[in-house]
């Protein structure tokens, strides 16, 4: 079986992660954020997944070979370019955003679909905003309100909107079906959303594969941590933290609702709450960052500032305090 | 025979001083670990046959001002007495009203010191200074140079720059007069009283004239600066002695951290043993820092430069104090941060909460700028100055107080930045 993933621009929500990294790649909860979906996928028995991608392909294509040799990936460019690629058996295909994190049902989607024998079946999270896709032609509602994992007929031809061109059209002719979503659903396209994202995540480890999440003394709610990450003492971490591989966070820190990716170093004494930071990164002694502070990589906050919802740009260093939100060049 | 008057003001002056001046009297506001007060007492005991300091103002005898001048007079071994006004007479209404008791024993010459200065107190200087120019019963301003600026914000000198007489004097203008400014340090002998009764006998008269209106205009309500210092400059009575060692006025309680500094470095002079240093299981100290020897500080602490830590604070693990004063019985609880703030008597402050102001200080790189403690607002917005929490307030864990002024005895619940919280 096959799917496509529609991973396309440049993400500059996502910035300034994603100025050294394509989004796909970024890691969400320890672990790229295509990687989730390409997992859920070959649980669900898909063995060949097509990346329709623009931007930093090489790169996104070499780590997908290195990180994963079960599937096979290719690099179409224009999504209509993938119709030769899903077309060859006559099986119904997975199609799926990128920047969309929740808990993949793609066997019961796959059950549900073939339950009712017509061409498609969107995934919806909401059954209101269902109801409006319906009655809209031109709906950009929908774009935001489903998740889009879409097995639909191979025979279909691919215009460049699903969204715009080929849901109203199925839905005109009674093809298209929708299977209402369990659980959390989130678009982690943008710093904000990442966390809370992270934060619904966390929380359904919490209830599939608790064994994942680190407890004990220091550790708050739902924490992940990478087993090579190092934590120094009396901090206290959590509720709703992933620290990543190598991280270095030294003594007397607290971390709260924060991604630290790989590589970084939180010095003693910080305070961090609702912040992603970059990796490779380091944040000084007694500095506090908070409201969605963005470091990008290998940026440098000096000792004893504070970042108050900071985008830095990344190789940065920080020497004077970011008492407003703002983006540092 | 010398004497020293120090005027000290009341309860109402200091109104930029608050919350602060609530709780203890202005004078008596701790910088760099002592009263600001006790400065002008260490320095007038260094001068040679000094015998007795009066401090001279309107404040109601008070239980704190009460120890202070007993714990002083034990530890100097002088007479210093407060002389209470029967109302604000003014710089120099208050010696005038009480020249009897400045007069008795027949002092030579007496200075006459503003409490609210920071200074190096060069007073033995001045009497030098006295005795090798001008006439022999002359008086002594002590100035110093001001920006251009910022020196109509002061009483401005125009002198002779050969003798150093003072041939203008005009009380902060409204446009520039002089880069030399009064220190409020003055060296005067008896006559100043014929100067200033002979202002008191026509303010007398003027009254009998006038309709009686308010308190302002009675006739013992002498200012030095604009009653006599104005009609005795050109006179060849009045100098300056110009000074370039440190001077501030200590007006707004921004200030009072900068006055710390200055005082904090003057230690490595006048009183080394007041300066904490590295010790094996003490906190890490950078630059000048007072540590009250009460205090109680975790040895993972990181202190400095400019801070002074009162009697029975108790500082937590990781917790960093810069550019601040600890006043007596607060609690800085683990890994909090303080920066640029005053934290009030008996205050506490929350693990991981960061209390952070914004310092006021001169111009580093004009070294005649003075410190602005002008307005609290400016455009109808609180103007980013240092953060001060008053006594009893309680900060609690894992905030930001920015920029904010926290009235006494408040419990706050969340982060506060830029207000002024009642
Ligand atoms: N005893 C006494 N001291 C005063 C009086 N007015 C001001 N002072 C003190 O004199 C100094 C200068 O005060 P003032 O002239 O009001 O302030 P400035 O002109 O802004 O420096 C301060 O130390 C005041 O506390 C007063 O009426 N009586
Ligand atoms: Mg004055």
């Amino acid at each position: 079986m096959k799917a496509l993933i529609l991973v396309g621009g440049y993400g500059t929500r996502l910035r300034p992660l994603t100025l050294s990294v394509p989004k796909p790649l970024v890691e969400f909860c320890n672990k790229p954020i295509l990687l989730h979906q390409v997992e859920a996928l070959v649980k669900a028995g898909v063995n060949h997944v097509v990346l329709a991608v623009s931007y930093m392909s090489e790169l996104l294509e070499r780590e997908m070979r290195v990180q994963e040799q079960r599937v096979s990936s290719k690099t179409p460019g224009p999504l209509a370019l993938a119709r030769e690629l899903l077309n060859v058996d006559n099986e119904p295909f997975f199609v799926l955003n990128s920047d969309v994190i929740c808990d993949f049902p793609f066997k019961d989607l796959l059950q549900f679909h073939r339950g009712h024998g017509k061409e498609g079946t969107i995934v919806v999270r909401n059954h209101q905003k269902y109801v409006l896709y319906v009655t809209l032609v031109e709906n950009k509602v929908l774009k935001k309100s489903t998740a889009i994992l879409l097995p639909v007929q191979p025979n279909k031809k691919l215009p460049t909107s699903i969204e715009k061109e080929i849901f109203p059209v199925m839905a005109g002719e009674s093809h298209l079906y929708a299977m209402e979503l369990q659980g959390f659903w989130m678009d982690i396209g943008q710093p904000k959303d990442f966390l809370t994202g992270m934060c619904m995540y966390l929380h359904s480890l919490r209830q599939h594969a608790p064994e994942r999440l680190r407890t004990g003394p220091g550790f708050l709610g739902n924490v992940l941590v990478d087993p090579t990450a190092q934590i120094g003492e009396n901090c206290t971490i959590g509720p709703n933290v992933t620290i990543g591989a190598g991280v270095v966070v030294e003594d007397g820190v607290r971390i709260k609702r924060c991604t630290v990716l790989k590589g970084s170093r939180v010095r003693s004494h910080s305070w961090l709450e609702s912040c992603i930071v970059g990796w490779s990164s380091s944040v000084g002694q007694w500095v506090r960052m908070e409201n969605v502070t963005v470091l990008g990589e290998d940026v440098i906050v000096n000792d004893e500032l504070y970042l108050n919802g900071a985008n830095v740009l990344p190789h940065k260093s920080i020497n004077e305090s970011v008492p407003e939100p703002r983006i540092i060049m | 025979m010398l004497k020293a008057i120090i005027l000290i003001g009341g309860p109402q002056k200091g109104t930029r001083f608050r919350p602060l001046s609530f709780e203890v009297p202005k004078p008596l506001f701790p910088v760099a670990g002592v009263p600001m007060l006790q400065h002008h007492i260490e320095a007038c005991v260094k001068v040679p046959n000094l015998k007795e300091i009066l401090l001279i103002g309107f404040y109601q005898p008070n239980e704190e001002l009460n120890r202070f001048l007993f714990n002083a007079q034990q530890e100097f071994k002088m007479p210093i007495r407060y002389l209470q006004e029967f109302a604000a007479l003014g710089t120099g209404g208050g010696i005038y009203h009480f020249r009897d008791q400045i007069l008795s024993g027949s002092p030579e010459a007496f200075f006459v010191l503003n409490a609210d200065v920071c200074s190096a107190f060069p007073l033995t200087e001045m009497l030098n200074f006295q005795k090798e120019h001008g006439e022999p019963n002359s008086f002594v301003i002590l100035g110093t140079t001001a920006n251009r600026k910022q020196s109509m914000n002061y009483g401005c000198i125009v002198e002779n720059e050969k003798t150093n007489e003072v041939l203008h004097y005009v009380e902060k203008p409204s446009t520039f007069v002089s880069d030399i400014i009064n220190c409020g340090i003055y060296l005067f002998n008896p006559e100043i009283f014929q100067h200033i009764g002979a202002v008191f006998q026509k303010n007398q008269q003027d009254m009998l004239l006038e309709e009686p209106t308010n308190g302002w205009h009675r006739a013992e309500a002498i200012r030095l600066e604009q009653d006599i210092f104005t009609s005795l400059a050109g006179q060849g009575k009045l100098y300056v002695y110009k000074t370039l060692s440190f001077w501030s006025q200590i007006k707004s309680a921004g200030s009072a951290i900068y006055a710390s500094r200055l005082y904090l470095n003057q230690y490595h002079t006048t009183h080394p043993e007041r300066l904490a240093s590295n010790k094996e299981g003490g906190p890490k100290i950078t630059g000048n820092v007072y540590i009250h020897p009460t205090a109680n500080i975790d040895p993972t602490a990181v202190l400095g430069p400019n801070v002074s830590i009162g009697t029975g604070v108790t500082i937590g693990a990781g917790v960093r104090v810069r550019e601040s004063i600890i006043l007596h019985g607060a609690t800085l609880q683990d890994q909090c941060c303080v920066l640029n703030s005053i934290v009030g008597w008996d205050s506490t402050i929350g693990k991981w909460s960061r209390v952070e102001g914004t310092p006021s200080d001169p111009n580093p790189n004009d070294p005649f700028a003075k410190i602005d403690s002008e307005t609290l607002f400016r455009d109808g917005k609180l103007t980013p100055s240092i953060t001060i929490l008053g006594c009893n307030v309680n900060i609690p864990s894992e905030v930001i107080i920015l920029n904010s002024i926290v009235l006494p005895h408040k419990d706050l619940n969340r982060s506060f930045k830029n207000q002024i919280i009642l």
